[in-house]
């Protein structure tokens, strides 16, 4: 109780010093208006007093100047905010008066403002209450390099990374050792842990330049494409089946191919973004560009007999505003559905705008019921002409035409109105496409008023947010956190940037640099901020425990899909072939079942075989309703709906899927069978290389030797038949059964460790 | 009273002790489990102290749900009117240009179609209970039926997920989520939240797992699915041969020794999931094993209640659960969904149900345990007055009807032998008290000592409630 109290005390101070620092960042004693009080006055005011015209309190608007520091409405002899005078201030006075009637926020809306943010409101009033434009609607700008130690720099990254976590007392970590840095960059770049060969290969390389090799092989892997469509899988919300009750089937597979095609081909960011948004109206459209529009038909389809077809037709256009929004934007757009977005200067009429691009689609809300289709109109037909011609990355082995669902535009504008309170039933003022103003005018005659519009509009020089965006999401997934923390948003109540030049030089840089993705992650990881060890020391837990000055490596779990590579890669079972139909492994009886309408090909779960049932996590059959739950447990996305940041949590259940999962079972007795006849140590030293991707300490594998022989003593008494009975995988004959078994024992161990299911 | 949750779990709890509590895994942090609000050691773990916001009632929940939509009209809103006027078309001016479903929005004329199944009065309040649910007549002095309830969906996957989540689309927390997450768990060895399910003959609608989702909670908040039999929750049993006390006692070497090299608290979390999962290999199997339970109590729950799998053991289980401290349990029980063939149907789906639902509430009566379990008995919305397809004597159909349906709910503070809320004659349209969605969670949030406007949860910027926007508290029906 005692102790508890004491990390209570603890824990307490230090969100408040992190908190206290982390506003007055910069030593002049200046409060800054973006930083230090729009937070507060969009967490604590907008609601009433923001951008939302309907429901606006006393004609009081607290989000621009001109609101602030006019007259008030029912008192014209106050004013809410007047520069240099917090006494006459109605903001200030209202949030510290003591007449409860009187007091804001009120009661009722339970928000509360601390001493310390009151004490930022005055200061800011003190200072001349000056407003400035939202950090993420100003357009990037490059800025000088930061002086850095010369010694430690190895790329622009460094100088920004640098200078931050100097100026939040810390110093750079060491370099990480050959071992952890060749594991954190394959399982980066491919998702796959580095084979023995390659870690040898990499140990023995002594030249200065060995690292940048290694980096440039595992970019040219055709693994690499895999592993940057893992994300875009979430972003795109990609599942096997159509979701909503009745879940049947959807071959939207060869747009998953098309995108690890993508990846590995290196396309421009901008082209990889103009083919999805926009493939099927560019001048040059093909029927590669045509297929990489499905992004924009993966949300969900309902086959519930009975639904009002327009109902679900609008839904799906609402899907695809809300998914542009949040994937490209990182803006909120959802909250603007039903009426003006409480924080973010994005109108309800702004989405509407956003909206009609999408509306236009020949598309019924309700094709059929279950198994009419598995891709409904408009579709496109992939035969065995296209895919040994240009669409021959497609991994197909029959010959049967597979149809995608695509995009496509009727002929004439459909008409689009707002709806009033959000509802499809209740149309409002009719509209015309664009998008919010403040984020960058949408001027028609410049962009033209269809889907290439948009993207023209993205990828304007000026917009201020496609290219921070990306560039913030590839830092996230190879710095554990993005620069902005929220990856999904970047709106007012989104965190602010920990380090905004960074952000900022590497925007511009990669619009320099015709949106090239390879050179980006390339720069990324061979920066030395990204090669310092993980190791987390006492320091960092005092002044950093969440790492956000980058003076070390994080240490992140593996994603679900990767939790599952790593078992068949290490265990030598993997299926490396890339692309084509989801698989089913093996998967606890009965789920499927137990949940199902009874309706369609998918109301029972049919196994795959053979090699089939080895192929990587990020093939494994998604039915949305009932998703994998070894993934699930893993904190997988459903694919329900467009997500850009999965959880990472530590839960007993996966300690649960790491014991008994036969995935793990069976790469722990294939590995076990395969070194069964050699030496103990050997066998072990092994192993543990695979898995863990370094040399065993001897305190270690004196552990692992010790385990293995007790339970080879252990089961010799045990005398019980067919303990190697996992799996589908073929048997490998070994001489010593109990041993081996021990030996399968142990190495399942190692796959339990914590270090082994983390990027390091 | 702010942002009480937020900082609680994310700030507090995961992220600086999770970190800062070096080589004190003991506490258990950062598990499955979130501390018990009721324990009074709430300080223990860095809860800042003042939930809940009233003197709960209920501490533990049962959700008993009927999947699919059973007919309000042939189980607990009698409409003898129906009956004399049937054949009849429904007068528009009682739809009041309700939109219909696809399914009979092409029907030409919509004949009334009263219950073919006599009522009859039980109870201290008289309530009108069917003839399909003898058992649960025999409890109508401990139940509260609500006459009056209503949605906005019309389809089963908005309404249900509206019903379970609060909204009727997006990936949101659903009940017992956030009840885990504003409450914690009571039992150190099993999660607050479980999710059981079953299935009847009638015509199903299938159930999905975003039902139980955490939606952008932490997924410590998840429910677990479970099931009677030999394999209660995925991925529990060990395989033969296996010592897995002997291994867990060597990885926690192991684990030890990467501590001291990495340096991060998260291994000691690890180590902590993993002595976690331990307790809940050896916890769970006993607590799932019905066969031990005595005659008496397979009697009341009926003989079905021995086959794994069926609503009658399912019914079973949640009441073990939840006596072992589980916050809140889930059932699903499907085939409720009777556009054709109704009649027929519901006998079978009734006969599943009926028994066992009643057995609940008595056994948990005769622990004691009923006062301080709300247990809640319904599904996602109501059935149409009016026949859908071919009308004959003996069969009918009815399409989903958001406007009216009824639910019942027993303990946990509910008021007992009430009937509340009334349509109108047709039972088509609310005529007294009616009771929304957003309600209707408010009320079970209240009963549990949390006020819906304070129980949220901040996610890209916007404070989230299981009741959205809206919702008020039923006064009407607590006790």
């Amino acid at each position: 109780m005692r102790i508890g109290y004491l990390l209570w005390v603890l824990a307490a101070w230090a969100t408040w010093s992190c908190r206290q620092e982390n506003r007055l960042t910069d030593n002049s004693g200046e409060v800054d208006y973006n930083y230090h009080v729009r937070p507060i006055l969009s967490d604590k005011c907008f609601k009433c007093h923001g951008p939302d015209a309907n429901t606006r309190e006393a004609g009081l608007r607290l989000d621009t100047p001109e609101g602030a520091y006019a007259a008030l409405k029912d008192n014209p002899h106050a004013r809410a905010l007047v520069p240099g005078s917090p006494k006459t201030s109605e903001i200030y006075l209202r949030i510290t008066t003591k007449d409860m009637a009187q007091r804001m926020p009120p009661v009722e809306a339970n928000l509360n403002l601390s001493d310390e943010e009151i004490w930022i409101i005055r200061k800011w009033i003190e200072q001349g209450g000056k407003y400035k434009p939202h950090w993420a609607f100003i357009p990037p700008q490059k800025t000088e390099l930061p002086g850095a130690d010369g010694g430690w720099v190895r790329n622009a990254i460094d100088h920004f990374a640098y200078s931050r976590m100097r100026s939040a007392g810390l110093k750079p970590a060491e370099e990480a050792g050959k071992e952890a840095l060749l594991k954190r960059v394959s399982l980066d770049l491919t998702g796959l842990p580095p084979s023995v060969e390659m870690q040898e290969r990499f140990l023995k390389d002594k030249r200065p330049d060995a690292y940048e090799k290694i980096v440039d092989e595992l970019l040219k892997s055709r693994h690499y494409g895999e592993q940057m469509a893992l994300d875009w899988m979430d972003v795109a919300r990609y599942a096997d089946s159509h979701g909503y009750q009745d879940d049947g089937l959807r071959t939207m597979w060869p747009w998953r191919d098309w995108v690890i095609h993508a990846f590995n081909q290196n396309y421009s960011y901008k082209k990889f973004v103009t083919y999805q948004l926009a493939g099927d109206l560019i001048k040059d459209r093909s029927t590669e560009s045509i297929l990489a529009t499905g992004f924009n038909r993966n949300h969900k389809i309902t086959q519930e007999g009975g639904v009002i077809d327009e109902e679900y037709r609008s839904e799906y256009v609402t899907d695809r505003t809300n998914t542009f929004g949040k994937a490209f934007l990182s803006l909120t757009f959802e909250c603007a559905k039903c009426h003006d977005h409480k924080y973010d200067p994005i109108s309800q009429k702004d989405y509407f705008r956003t909206y009609a691009f999408f509306n236009q689609v020949p598309e019924k809300g309700l094709f059929g019921t279950i198994d009419a289709s598995f891709a409904d109109p408009p579709n496109l037909k992939i035969g065995r002409e296209e895919i040994n011609g240009i669409l021959n990355f497609i991994h197909k082995k029959d010959t049967a035409d597979v149809y995608v669902m695509v995009m496509k535009d009727s002929a004439g504008l459909r008409k689009t109105h707002l709806f009033e309170r959000g509802n499809y039933d209740t149309p409002g003022v009719e509209v015309t496409p664009g998008l919010p103003e403040q984020v960058l005018p949408f001027d028609v005659s410049r962009y033209g008023n269809n889907r290439e519009g948009l993207v023209k509009w993205m990828f304007a020089p000026e917009n201020p947010l496609t290219a921070r965006v990306w560039v913030n999401r590839l830092w996230a997934r190879f710095f554990g956190r993005g620069i902005v923390a929220t990856t999904g948003d970047f709106g007012m109540q989104g965190d602010l940037p920990t380090h905004p030049e960074l952000l900022d030089w590497l925007a511009v840089d990669f619009r320099e640099h015709h949106w090239d993705i390879k050179r980006l992650v390339k720069m990324m990881v061979t920066s030395a901020t990204y090669r310092q060890s993980s190791k987390v020391t006492r320091k960092h837990l005092e002044k950093d425990p969440q790492n956000r000055y980058l003076a070390r490596s994080s240490r992140t779990r593996l994603k679900a899909e990767l939790v599952r590579d790593l078992a068949l890669s290490s265990s030598g079972l993997l299926n490396l072939d890339i692309g084509g139909p989801s698989i089913k492994p093996y998967q606890p009886e009965g789920i499927w079942e137990k949940s199902t309408s009874g309706r369609g090909s998918l109301a029972r779960y049919v196994q795959d075989e053979g090699a089939d049932l080895y192929r990587r996590g990020m093939y494994v059959f998604i039915k949305r309703t009932v998703p994998p739950p070894n993934m699930l447990i893993f904190d997988a996305s459903n694919r329900d709906q467009c997500e850009v940041n999965r959880l990472s949590t530590n839960t007993p259940l996966q300690a649960l899927v790491m014991l008994n999962d036969p995935v793990i079972l069976e790469a722990s007795r294939v590995l076990a069978q395969k070194m069964a006849d050699r030496p103990s140590e050997i066998a072990l030293r092994e192993a543990f290389r695979r898995i863990i991707c370094r040399e065993p300490d001897p305190r270690e594998l004196k552990l692992l030797t010790g385990f293995l022989e007790q339970e080879t003593a252990r089961l010799r008494k045990l005398k019980k038949p067919d303990l190697l009975k996992v799996g589908e995988y073929r048997d490998f004959p070994v001489k010593e059964y109990e041993k081996t078994v021990a030996l399968m024992y142990t190495i399942q161990m190692i796959y339990n460790m914590e270090e082994a299911i983390v990027r390091i | 009273m702010k942002e009480i949750i937020q900082d609680r779990l994310n700030v507090n709890r995961r992220h600086f002790l999770g970190k800062a509590a070096v080589g004190i895994g003991s506490l258990a942090l950062g598990s499955l489990l979130v501390p018990d609000l009721f324990s009074g050691k709430a300080d223990e773990a860095g809860l800042p102290l003042g939930l809940p916001h009233f003197a709960p009632k209920a501490k533990r929940i049962i959700y008993l749900f009927q999947n699919g939509a059973p007919s309000q009209l042939e189980s607990f809103d009698y409409k003898p009117a129906l009956i004399q006027m049937a054949g009849q078309d429904l007068p528009e001016s009682i739809r009041g240009g309700q939109r219909l479903t696809g399914m009979t929005s092409g029907q030409k004329s919509f004949p009334l179609v009263g219950s073919k199944f006599a009522f009859q009065q039980y109870g201290a309040s008289g309530a009108w209970i069917s003839e399909l649910f003898p058992h649960i007549a025999s409890i109508a002095d401990d139940i509260c039926i609500v006459r009056s309830m209503h949605t906005e969906a019309i389809n089963h996957d908005p309404a249900l997920t509206f019903m379970q989540t609060g909204a009727q689309q997006g990936n949101r927390p659903s009940m017992g989520a956030w009840l885990s997450y504003g409450l914690g768990s009571e039992n150190q060895n099993l999660p607050a939240f479980c999710v059981l399910l079953s299935r009847g003959k009638g015509n199903g609608q299938g159930v999905y797992s975003k039902l139980w989702s955490n939606g952008f909670l932490d997924a410590t908040h998840q429910g677990v699915l479970f099931s009677s039999g030999d394999n209660p929750v995925l991925y529990l049993n060990d395989r033969d041969g296996v010592d897995r006390r002997a291994m867990l006692d060597k990885l926690s070497e192991l684990n030890h020794l990467g501590f001291e090299e990495s340096g991060d608290p998260d291994v000691i979390a690890k180590i902590a999931q993993y002595e976690m999962a331990y307790r809940m290999q050896t916890a769970v199997p006993e607590l799932t094993d019905l066969s031990r339970e005595p005659d008496h109590i397979i009697k009341m729950y009926g003989p079905d209640c021995l086959m794994p799998g069926t609503y009658a053991a399912n019914a079973l289980l949640a009441r073990k659960l939840s006596e072992s401290g589980v916050r809140f349990i889930q059932l699903y029980h499907q085939g409720w969904d009777q556009h054709d063939n109704l009649p027929g149907e519901m006998v079978g789906q009734a006969r599943d149900v009926d028994r066992a639902s009643a057995a609940l509430i008595k056994d948990l009566k005769q622990r004691g345990l009923l006062d301080e379990t709300l247990v809640i008995w319904g599904g996602e919305f109501g059935r149409t007055n009016y026949c859908q397809g071919n009308f004959t004597r003996d069969n009918y159909g009815r399409d989903h009807h958001p406007r009216a349906y009824s639910i019942w709910m027993a303990g946990g503070g509910v008021k007992p032998g009430v009937v509340y809320g009334e349509t109108d004659e047709l039972g088509y349209n609310i005529v007294k008290d009616p009771v929304h969605i957003n309600d209707f969670h408010a009320t079970v949030l209240r009963l549990c000592g949390l006020d819906h406007e304070k129980l949220v949860y901040k996610h890209l910027g916007r404070r989230y409630r299981l009741t959205d926007v809206a919702g008020k508290v039923v006064p009407g029906i607590l006790a």
